[in-house]
């Protein structure tokens, strides 16, 4: 049985702006396990957005071979990458992406309304579990305006859960958030890794943040220069504990 | 993807933003009311003057004296004296589609009872005549084919007359009131009429034997009319055809352009009015459907900006397995929901005005179906032509782009 869910292999993207080249991929290879939590690090210009773009099948690379979960994405046209999007792959962004005036519950099932084969009442129950999941079950009529910027993150977290990926990205996804709320975060990460066996690609440039996943895949001008696996691999809920507590915070989180 | 999904998509995307979905609906809705009043206060003008035409008799047809020649010089078409007696003789046994004939003489003259005077028009007729031009005998009665012979001075008087001559209380029937001098005793009164399409006073008539106006008032041996009915509205022009025929016969005439008379019937000036009418419905239909055109322009500007204000929804719509034809259907969907539910919002205060402008006002109104219907097949039309550029524009988002767009 195969485990690895990710595969690529001199994988290169060029982009043309003008008569200009920009090599953004050089030549990238990787592959990634199931149930790897994974961080790609690397400065701004190093190539990680474009790869984690590729990686979710936004955008095809301009040469190389990568394959999501033993399909090659080459060979797909636009609709059938939309498709794979939408089987196998949950985004959670730095600027959490949900829409305004729309509750909690209806923010998650959204993946769910693009994906014929889900009837109107599975599509509710897969959405409220995926909610008790990032434990807001409470929270689930609220619109995006009536939650915490953590709060606004966990909906996210259970929409990118509700079709049941083989993967989930994560672009920056605690850039926004304070350094509590960011462990939280970082947490539950942690927890749907290790309790529920997600294979999680996490985009940041935060080593503090990095030391949280089980390994490290560094970017810089278009090549992975380091890989490595992380050896003291430190705990969110152990380091929330060491944080100083904030009357505001805590009351907010409780729920 | 299933169009129930993306209807409810496209639905929670209108909800979230309610008041702007109500403005951009106002010129779809302004649009429509107003096609559907203006076509119902067209077809009710047309509608009225059909009915008040044909109140005058939808089969009839008449006789004028026509332009003729006489040495050279034309005579005007009033000045001519071509019609004889013996021309409405001959169409009553010459013509098997014509049930009815009456000569028409008319004189002007001021009507006198005690010391009151009205002026007004003694029309003569033979006993056919009220039924031709749809009159009838209130009280009193008809004259008789003898008091035609006889010359008798026997009328019949209209409503408005009646007022204006008699003090009130006086029963007309039995006095004798004087006309160009003459004594004429009444001897019926006409039921009321009202006034016909061109605001003229129906009531506003003596009826008298054509013999008596002829010969005592007018002192002539020619006729200024023939009235006749045809046997119905559906035989007036083959009933025309047969007068015409006649007519030339008796007048010798053998060129159609020598014809020193004009035959008409009712239902072609009918015709000619409802024409008049009809242009002004297709000019009020016009301007209303500009106004419809702009509300779908509203449509597609407010569109435009949503796209545009939603373009990092669109790149996560996108981002989650959204097809650019899911994109472009929930845009198509949104801009067609909003004019169908415009036009249908539209359609029914097109319905209020237009029994407003009835009651209020007292203009006839007609809302007919075809204008309900197509104006909402308009209006479904508009969302989609209007929905479709920036809808297109939607779905042809780079999805990165547009999550990354601030």
């Amino acid at each position: 049985m195969n485990n690895i869910i990710i595969e690529v292999e001199n994988l290169k993207k060029d982009f043309y702006v003008g008569d200009v080249t920009v090599r953004a991929l050089k030549g990238i290879n990787l592959q990634i396990a199931k149930g790897e939590f994974v961080a790609i690090m690397g400065a701004s210009g190093s190539g990680k957005s474009t790869m984690l773009n590729i990686l979710g099948c936004l955008e095809k690379p301009s040469e190389g071979e990568y394959k999501l979960d033993g399909v090659s994405i080459s060979a797909l046209n636009k609709n059938e990458l939309a498709e794979l999007r939408n089987e196998k792959l949950g985004f959670v962004f730095q600027s959490y992406n949900l829409l305004s005036r729309t509750s909690a519950l209806e923010n998650v099932e959204l993946p769910l309304f693009y994906n014929s084969r889900v009837k109107a009442k599975e599509r509710k129950e897969r959405a409220i579990a995926a909610l008790e999941s990032v434990g807001l079950l409470d929270r689930m009529h609220h619109m995006p305006n009536q939650l915490s910027g953590g709060q606004q993150q966990r909906v996210a977290i259970a929409r990118s859960l509700v079709n049941d990926p083989v993967v989930i990205l994560a672009d920056e996804a605690t850039g926004n958030l304070d350094t509590r709320t960011s462990y939280e975060i970082m947490e539950l990460f942690q927890r749907l890794n290790s309790d529920r066996g997600k294979t999680i690609v996490f985009v940041t440039h935060e080593p503090d943040i990095a030391r949280l996943t089980s390994r490290n895949i560094i970017f810089r001008d278009g090549w992975v220069v380091r890989e490595e696996q992380v050896k003291d691999r430190t705990y969110a809920s152990e380091i929330i504990k060491l944080l100083p507590v904030d009357e505001l915070d805590v009351k907010i989180t409780k729920s | 993807m299933n169009y129930i999904n993306l209807a409810k998509i496209a639905k929670n995307a209108l909800l979230r933003n309610k008041f702007r979905a109500f403005l951009t609906m106002l010129g779809i809705i302004i649009g429509v009311a107003s096609v559907i009043a203006m076509l119902a206060i067209g077809q009710g003008s047309k509608k009225s003057i059909q009915d008040q035409m044909s109140s005058m008799g939808s089969n009839l047809v008449f006789i004028m004296p026509g332009s003729q020649q006489r040495g050279g010089v034309m005579m005007g078409n009033s000045g001519t004296q071509s019609l004889k007696l013996a021309d409405a003789e001959a169409i009553r046994l010459q013509c098997p589609d014509v049930t009815a004939v009456s000569p028409e003489v008319r004189s002007n003259a001021q009507a006198v009872f005690g010391n009151q005077n009205w002026p007004t028009t003694m029309f003569g007729g033979n006993t056919f005549y009220l039924g031709i031009k749809k009159f009838e005998v209130e009280s009193g009665r008809l004259f008789t084919d003898k008091e035609i012979a006889g010359l008798a001075k026997v009328c019949l008087i209209g409503k408005t007359v009646a007022k204006n001559i008699f003090p009130k209380g006086t029963d007309p029937i039995g006095q004798t009131i004087r006309f160009k001098t003459v004594p004429m005793k009444v001897i019926g009164i006409l039921k009321e009429k009202g006034e016909n399409s061109f605001g003229q006073d129906q009531d506003d008539i003596l009826f008298a034997p054509y013999t008596t106006v002829q010969r005592r008032f007018l002192a002539i041996d020619y006729i200024t009319g023939i009235y006749t009915s045809a046997a119905s509205e559906a035989k007036t022009s083959a009933a025309i055809d047969e007068m015409t025929e006649v007519m030339r016969r008796q007048h010798k005439i053998s060129k159609p352009t020598d014809d020193d008379f004009r035959v008409m019937s009712q239902a072609e000036l009918v015709k000619t009015f409802t024409s008049i009418s009809d242009i002004l419905t297709a000019l009020l239909g016009v301007i209303s459907g500009i106004s419809l055109l702009v509300g779908g322009i509203g449509i597609m500007n407010i569109m435009y900006v949503s796209v545009t204000e939603r373009t990092r929804e669109i790149g996560l719509r996108m981002s989650i397995g959204g097809k650019g034809r899911d994109i472009l259907m929930q845009f198509l969907i949104e801009s067609t929901m909003l004019s169908v539910t415009g036009g249908v919002i539209g359609i029914l205060f097109g319905y209020l005005i237009s029994s407003l402008v009835g009651s209020l006002m007292g203009w006839p109104v007609v809302i007919m179906t075809n204008s309900v219907v197509l104006a909402f097949l308009v209006c479904s039309a508009i969302g989609i032509f209007f929905g479709w550029y920036p809808a297109k524009k939607a779905a042809n988002l780079n999805p990165i782009d547009a999550l990354r767009y601030e």
